[in-house]
């Protein structure tokens, strides 16, 4: 690839060229050229006039696709590569079961020690039990750094958001109030999980810390203890309940998510949990 | 796959798919070209090697994939004449939705090459390399795209004052 023609920059003075006028509506000279190319402006009016026209045509353009990026996302699009098909014996359960309880164990530990706990990386049962967890912290990441529009659904339509999740996952969802931890709702929105929809509910402290609580029914049935899994700086508490698997994330200390997760737990393990 | 590259590859969603709007023109076949694509950058991820440049590698699988599309089309015509050529005879009550639909069917027909370039600098804000990058071709190529897209679009839109339809199709 032949990069010198663009990176090339022409000595002060150099003609300008149709490339120029290109590369200055599109914020892509270097400052000094960028202000030689608006002083020729000054001086040509027909080459203002080009440039003002593909400004108008970058303008509408976007303004045209802006709302695309706010759609939500189409459910069938694939966020997270293809799990390997596995065989799903009866040792595996025992496996996941195993691991549940070793989990158990540590959170045990971890809550009377206060040292940091981690959760035992038995390989393949532990990837399945664990799957979701993965998905919540991934999709922290994404929807906690979206400073734009981190939630489809605003906590000012809480209603309409809950009924909206609750038709999609198809079993009823609500949004535990966590105002006593320091919390309040931003909102939610709905994605893809490995099988069918989840709900992300989003959470912010009054210093603007995230908190996700994913929502999904893929890990149904059963019950487990909390477990803690970390994806680079995100941390994950995360617990399945009879119809649904919960992920607390954030870029939060353990403690903290430990005890928010003490309360989102309190207030689901209710009757609509 | 590391974490910070599963979510690199989802945070790009939202630009691919307006992307692909602008590409198509169509909500489903959009729609149809980022699934492709996501299914394809997922299963080559652990394959590539050149790191850093995320953004261009998930629009360049998209542009191929594109232009397989466009080609396959091609070589079934009736279903090109219903995906290419957009109605004529549909008039939208609003003036800014006029607008808007100008703009779509114009942009709609540039030729695919054209219509990529302009909307990877224009709206997704590619850098010229990191657009020569994506489309696979080198930055002189970028340039000289741009300017006769920008050239015909503009044409196109100051020959046609809100919905005559006295439009020359160029192809």
């Amino acid at each position: 690839m032949n990069d010198k023609t663009l990176h090339a920059v022409p000595g002060p003075g150099a003609p300008i060229t149709e490339a120029d006028l290109h590369a200055y509506v599109d914020g892509q000279l270097p400052e000094a050229r960028a202000a030689e190319v608006a002083a020729f402006l000054d001086q040509h009016a027909e080459a203002r006039a080009r440039v003002q026209g593909w400004r108008d045509q970058n303008r509408r353009l976007r303004e045209w696709l802006a709302p695309v990026a706010d759609e939500p996302l189409p459910l069938r699009l694939p966020l997270a590569p293809p799990a390997v098909p596995r065989r799903w014996p009866a040792l595996a359960a025992a496996v996941a079961l195993a691991v549940c309880s070793a989990a158990a164990a540590w959170f045990v530990r971890g809550a009377v020690d206060g040292r940091p706990l981690q959760v035992a990386a038995a390989p393949d049962a532990a990837a399945r039990v664990a799957g979701f967890a993965h998905r919540a912290a991934i999709a922290h990441a994404v929807y906690a750094a979206d400073a734009r529009r981190p939630v489809e659904i605003g906590a000012d339509q809480e209603q309409a958001l809950v009924t909206w999740l609750t038709k999609r996952l198809g079993a009823p969802v609500r949004a535990p109030t966590l105002a006593q931890a320091g919390y309040t709702l931003v909102g939610g929105r709905l994605l893809p999980g490995g099988q069918g929809p989840v709900a992300q509910f989003m959470y912010a402290s009054a210093e603007g810390r995230r908190l996700t609580l994913y929502v999904t029914r893929e890990a149904a049935g059963g019950k487990t203890a909390f477990q803690f899994a970390q994806e680079g700086p995100v941390r994950v508490f995360y617990w399945v309940d009879g119809r649904y698997g919960y992920a607390l994330s954030g870029e939060v200390d353990r403690g903290e998510l430990m005890r928010v997760s003490t309360e989102v737990y309190r207030q689901l393990d209710g009757p609509t949990g | 796959m590391r974490a910070e590259d599963e979510a690199l590859i989802v945070a790009c969603i939202p630009s691919l798919r307006r992307y692909a709007r602008g590409l198509t023109g169509d909500r489903e076949r959009a729609d149809d070209l980022v699934q492709d694509t996501l299914e394809r950058a997922w299963s080559r991820f652990s394959r590539w090697q050149r790191r850093g440049e995320l953004r261009a590698w998930m629009f360049g699988i998209m542009h191929n994939q594109f232009i397989d599309s466009v080609r396959a089309q091609r070589r079934q015509p009736e279903i090109q004449a219903d995906a290419e050529l957009p109605e004529v005879a549909v008039r939208p009550s609003q003036a800014d939705g006029l607008e808007v639909r100008d703009l779509d069917r114009c942009l709609l027909q540039l030729p695919p090459d054209l219509r990529a370039v302009i909307l990877l600098v224009g709206v997704e804000e590619f850098s010229y390399r990191e657009a020569a990058l994506a489309l696979d071709v080198p930055v002189g190529t970028v340039m000289s795209r741009l300017s006769r897209a920008r050239e015909r679009l503009g044409a196109l839109l100051g020959a046609r004052p809100a919905a005559v339809p006295t439009l020359h199709r160029v192809k």
